[in-house]
């Protein structure tokens, strides 16, 4: 039954359309990836205005592919230019730069790539199995769980997200808050407007995303200087088939780094651990440890593989449950929202063909991607030669025009820029990102879940720990919020443990 | 680092206060048919009022001695920051094409001292493509001035 559902969605994606639409989407969000300041979340939500007017399941493969070739596209750039593109990149800067600089710049290149697509296939083929399942499942969620799932995405930022557990709250906070400012659509009341008609409509995720990610990492990047330096590299059909007779030696490493990514990426803000665990992970079970980091072939494979794993992974919890696990899923969600879709279960019995045709453009979307990448790779390396002065500005305007067409309004421009100088301070004060955008994404839902639930239970929040469902998940929730305060008392039970001599070691 | 630290929690503090603030005046408690308009902000504000707290409280014992940004470093994302804002007012003033246009220019031959001719080209010729992009093929309206009302657009 889902091979039948999986052909149907192949019938979608490989009509002429949909096929140029995905390597449209490929191609610039290749360039999105390879440019400083632009990554997949901005890219993503740059176009988001240009797809108001599609059919709903062309425009997610525009999305998404658009979203493939960014994660393509900041390979490109950690190995040649030792400028990890995103954060979930920093680990392939490790062996993939020291590569270049040796000359096999080609052979990092070509393992990078490929260890993307067998990554992103693996979660695939996951994902084509586990998501109607999951989906099901969800399907019998009521307000209560889907409210707890919420929370449990937003605990898992503080409990596993590695950065400061209170920054991350702040964060999540804030955005929940700048989602309710407005029109509250329940009662009809204005909520944090004081009387300007500007903040009538609230403020919008797209235009927060372009700012904060896009503006904010421009200022973050010029700090360092207005120049890039590359490595130079060879790249044609010998090296890439010489590099992949070497590469069925490390299916050790595919295999490990696939399923760490995938297990790593629906939770959110899984793709970045993940890169490092495996490359962690890689460097521990290989027999020549001291190479690493010095231009080993397997330390760009392992990062690679479990980064894109996790990056496809993170849209199941998107598609199934309406939760996403990224910031560049959460534009994604904020889209089938803006296209009349209900994220969520439903759409796996209401809309087939969109679900299905979005699957199956995970496959063509990354054959695709990575035959592209491999045969263009000079060009798209050619980017980063365009000189400073006239790229950022450029970057600039982009994103300028990206905030106007959300709602052909003046103000979101002024907010672009405001966003901007409050994701440059956040990030130097490490506060993370993701939560905010996620959160301001999820405010309304999240909000309605809450209020139906309290509705339903008469204004007892008994209601997440009776029902059995939202009570695990509140329970694991509450888990994760607290951890950042047992982790101290565990240590320091686990230390006092640790000081007794165990009998059993030499 | 400490006193960036300690102005963003105070802000974000402020911030906290104000989401109270209001949702007290539309109500934080059971409404006829369910919580009010003011129940879900007025938690959240009030857990952003305690975290932002913490965070000041907190600040004495975790000095970072690494300052927030060199002289340096604020002057050249300053020579950003500021060029891009200009562009901003003037898109409201004259549209966003010519305002563009006049911000690559400016960019280009400031920043980076490219010759008269590529200055021109280019931030004629961006602009242009912008405009044939999304105001023609993706019927995307952008900011328009006085000149594209001359030109009859």
């Amino acid at each position: 039954m889902g091979l039948e559902n999986l052909i149907l969605g192949f019938h979608i994606a490989i009509t002429p359309f949909n096929l140029f639409v995905a390597v449209i989407g490929i191609t610039l969000g290749t360039i999105i990836g390879v440019l400083p300041g632009l990554g997949g979340a901005n890219g993503v939500a740059i176009l988001l205005p240009l797809t108001f007017r599609m059919p709903p399941t062309s425009a997610i493969i525009l999305l998404t592919s658009l979203y493939w070739g960014a994660l393509f596209g900041g390979a490109i750039t950690s190995v040649l230019f030792n400028i990890p593109g995103e954060p979930w990149s920093v680990a392939t800067t490790f062996d993939g730069y020291p590569l270049a600089r040796k000359g096999q710049g080609g052979q990092a290149l070509t393992a990078a790539f490929t260890s993307s697509f067998v990554g992103a296939l693996f979660s695939t083929v996951l994902i084509t199995f586990f998501a109607p399942i999951l989906a099901d499942v969800a399907l019998k969620f009521g307000p209560p769980e889907i409210f707890a799932i919420q929370m449990l995405t937003f605990s898992s930022f503080v409990g596993l997200g590695g950065g400061d557990p209170l920054k991350s709250l702040i964060s999540i906070l804030l955005g929940f808050i700048l989602a309710a400012v407005g029109l509250d659509i329940v009662t009809g009341q204005l909520r944090m407007t004081f009387g300007s008609t500007q903040l009538m409509t609230g403020f919008d995720f797209i235009v927060a995303v372009i700012g904060l990610f896009g503006i904010g990492e421009i200022l973050l990047t010029v700090e360092e200087g207005l120049e890039f330096h590359g490595a130079k590299t060879v790249m044609n059909l010998r090296v890439v088939l010489d590099t992949w007779k070497v590469l069925p030696r490390y299916w050790r490493t595919f295999l490990r780094g696939s399923i760490i990514g995938f297990w790593m990426g629906f939770k959110p803000g899984g793709a970045t651990p993940a890169s490092f665990m495996s490359y962690a992970f890689a460097k521990q079970a290989s027999k020549h440890p001291e190479r690493f980091g010095k231009g080993e072939l397997e330390g760009v494979v392992a990062p690679e593989t479990a980064a894109h794993a996790a990056g496809v992974a993170a849209m199941l919890p998107m598609i199934t449950l309406g939760i996403p696990g990224s910031p560049t899923a959460a534009v994604m969600l904020g889209g089938l929202i803006i296209w009349g879709l209900q994220p969520g279960p439903l759409l796996f019995t209401e809309k087939p063909e969109f679900v299905w045709g979005l699957i199956a453009s995970m496959y063509t979307g990354n054959i695709i991607g990575v035959l592209m990448v491999l045969a263009f790779v000079p060009f798209f390396a050619a980017i980063l030669r365009i000189p400073f002065a006239i790229l950022t500005p450029l970057i600039i305007v982009v994103c300028a025009i990206g905030s106007y067409a959300v709602h052909n309004n003046m103000i979101d421009i002024w907010y672009m820029l405001i966003f901007g100088v409050i994701g440059y301070v956040f990030k130097k004060l490490d506060y993370p990102l993701a939560p905010l955008v996620l959160a301001l994404v999820l405010g309304d839902l999240a909000e309605n879940a809450l209020r139906q639930s309290l509705i339903m239970s008469q204004g007892s929040l008994m209601i997440f720990v009776t029902r059995p469902i939202a009570g695990a998940i509140t329970a694991v929730a509450a888990f994760f919020f607290l951890m950042p305060l047992l982790r101290p008392w565990w240590r320091r039970v686990r230390g006092v443990a640790a000081a007794v001599p165990s009998p059993r070691e030499p | 680092m400490r006193v960036a630290n300690l102005v963003t929690a105070s802000v974000l503090l402020l911030l906290g206060g104000v989401a109270i603030f209001d949702s007290v005046r539309l109500g934080i408690g059971w409404g006829t048919d369910g919580p009010k308009s003011g129940f879900f902000p007025f938690w959240l504000g009030l857990l952003l009022v305690v975290s932002c707290g913490l965070i000041v409280v907190r600040a004495p014992f975790r000095a970072s001695a690494k300052p927030f940004v060199r002289r340096e470093q604020l002057r050249l994302v300053l020579k950003v920051l500021w060029p891009a804002t200009a562009m901003v007012v003037l898109t409201q003033v004259i549209g966003l094409y010519v305002a563009s246009a006049l911000y690559l220019g400016f960019y280009m031959r400031w920043v980076g001292r490219h010759s008269w001719l590529a200055v021109i080209v280019l931030s004629i010729s961006i602009p242009i493509a912008t405009f044939f992009i999304f105001e023609k093929w993706f019927l995307v309206p952008m900011p328009k001035g006085p000149l594209e009302a001359w030109l009859g657009y």
